[in-house]
């Protein structure tokens, strides 16, 4: 049932080249092909959350007509390494007051959260470590332990500042987790299955093959799903947790240097993974558009095709955070269980009444008369 | 094909390694590079520069725990949801999906009365403990 990305290599020859030279050891080699892939994918989503702070800064300065960070490096692209270093060298300092375990372990939750979900994350039809047949249900599943680390991170700091930011945190990202979650269920409602090669499989590569545009209520669940994403990693204008002008800088007042820093790198990872996400549910995933083949070049291409979806999302995420202001805390907590929620359910049912009324089919295929 | 001991929870089990080593390997780096010049009065709790008075793990309102109550009995209901969800299309092309669809309707209507409830409790409004004591005065 669970297709990984080595039992869809192990249909290739090199396969049974590399097979032999681990003298059939298929234990070892998958071992191997695992970590080896792991790696690759832990390496450069970290470059991807190390440039996230680069290209924060950078549009952030373009939108505001300044010039942003440009003398580390051509244009100031090394300022992610020169950040690293000055993070590792930065004293670490632990408030005497805090639960010195709880505020040790409260950013390794963050990081070990956001690192499980990258295991479901499809980049290509085969190049996903583990196609799971409950994909989406264990990334949401798993990516509570960010509220957690969040949570634990303000309450262990001991500190005023950081236990409102904690407290705020905890009750914003759990409450738009019931908006996304049921979003998210409209998608598994229409694809038929919770894993991601089951979904995106589902659609195809041009947009009317997309969910977002199979019928309404999948369009309005792909921004209730946006707009719960983004309060649920944190980001503004969903900021609260971390809002710099009432808390200081909230649950990570009290962290320096590294631990500060872990902080930040699972904060951005997470954002890459939401938007991978949303453009996997709602804007066809990886598909190429026009072309079905089954060959390895294809997976290059449609690695392409998926990484320029999320990217294009992760722009739109930081140029949101610097065109809104930030919310109120009534304001968001009504925006969540007022608004988003019915809509939510709303979408549910509408998803529900659509796949029975005209039979699973979707608004192009019901206008140009396919199938 | 690939017995089933390198079953698909192995990619996991590596992420959440990797994650873990990253977190010990950058703090042993930080161990080895940081200056280490401790005071008391650097490791007191940040208060804007003031002494900080007293603990922070005092009360708190309890509106976060009635918010984390209406989150555990939704998120149930959509935990209890995603099976249905998932084999919905598969009943819809058996023909099932008229009597799929009504059982699925009937449960999302339990969800729909439970937010009503709250509502209606006022338990979905982030300020209401002072403006509903102050309408119960005067009435």
């Amino acid at each position: 049932m669970n297709q990984t990305v080595v039992s869809y290599l192990s249909q290739y020859e090199f396969y049974d080249f590399l097979l032999a030279l681990f003298r059939n050891n298929q234990g070892v080699l998958a071992f191997t092909l695992y970590l080896l892939l792991a790696l690759i994918i832990v390496g450069m989503c970290a470059t991807i959350g190390g440039l996230g702070t680069y290209a924060e800064r950078k549009i952030s300065a373009d939108l505001q007509a300044r010039i942003g960070p440009n003398r580390v490096g051509p244009y100031g692209l090394l300022q992610m390494l020169a950040d690293g270093v000055k993070m590792m060298t930065k004293e670490d300092i632990m408030p005497f007051t805090a639960d010195k375990k709880l505020f040790y372990l409260a950013p390794l939750l963050c990081l070990t959260g956001v690192f499980a979900t990258l295991a479901v994350l499809p980049f290509s039809s085969g190049f996903i470590m583990a196609d799971l047949n409950v994909g989406i249900f264990y990334l949401v599943a798993i990516s509570s332990l960010v509220g957690l680390g969040v949570f634990l991170g303000g309450y262990a700091s001991n500190s005023k500042w950081s236990m409102l930011g904690g407290m705020r945190g905890a009750s914003q990202i759990i409450s738009y987790e019931i908006p996304v979650t049921i979003s998210i269920l409209a998608i598994v409602l229409l694809a038929g299955g919770m894993g991601f090669g089951t979904i995106v499989g589902r659609q195809g590569g041009l947009p009317h093959e997309w969910f977002m545009f199979h019928n309404p209520f999948a369009f309005i669940a792909f921004f209730v799903y946006s707009v719960g994403a983004l309060a649920e990693t944190n980001r503004a204008p969903f900021d609260l947790p971390e809002a710099e002008s009432e808390l200081v800088s909230g649950y990570h007042t009290e962290y320096t240097g590294m631990r500060f820093g872990f902080f930040a790198l699972a904060e951005y990872i997470e954002v890459f993974v939401v938007c991978g996400v949303a453009a996997s549910l709602f804007l066809g995933g990886y598909n190429v558009p026009g072309i079905k083949l089954d060959i390895l070049p294809m997976q290059a291409a449609q690695f392409v095709i998926f990484m320029t979806k999320t990217l294009v999302l992760y722009y739109v995420v930081i140029w949101i955070r610097w065109t809104l202001p930030r919310l109120r805390v009534d304001q968001l907590m009504s925006v969540c269980w007022k608004y988003l929620t019915p809509i939510a359910i709303f979408n549910l049912m509408g998803c529900a009444i659509w796949m029975v009324v005209f039979n699973g089919k979707s608004i192009a295929e019901l206008v140009l008369g396919s199938h | 094909m690939i017995p089933a001991q390198f079953d698909a929870l192995m990619p996991i089990v590596i992420f959440m390694g990797l994650a873990i080593l990253l977190f010990f390997g950058g703090h042993y780096l930080s161990v080895v590079l940081a200056p280490k010049k401790p005071s008391h009065l650097k490791s007191t709790p940040y208060e804007c520069g003031e002494l900080p008075v007293g603990s922070a793990w005092s009360m708190f309102n309890v509106r976060f725990y009635v918010v984390g109550l209406i989150f555990i009995i939704f998120d149930v209901e959509s935990v209890l949801m995603f099976p249905v969800a998932s084999i919905f299309r598969e009943l819809n092309d058996m023909g099932q999906g008229g009597y799929a669809l009504i059982i699925f309707l009937s449960f999302i209507s339990v969800l729909i009365e439970g937010i009503a409830y709250c509502w209606k409790k006022g338990d979905l409004d982030w300020v209401k403990s002072f403006q509903h004591s102050h309408k119960k005065e005067n009435k």
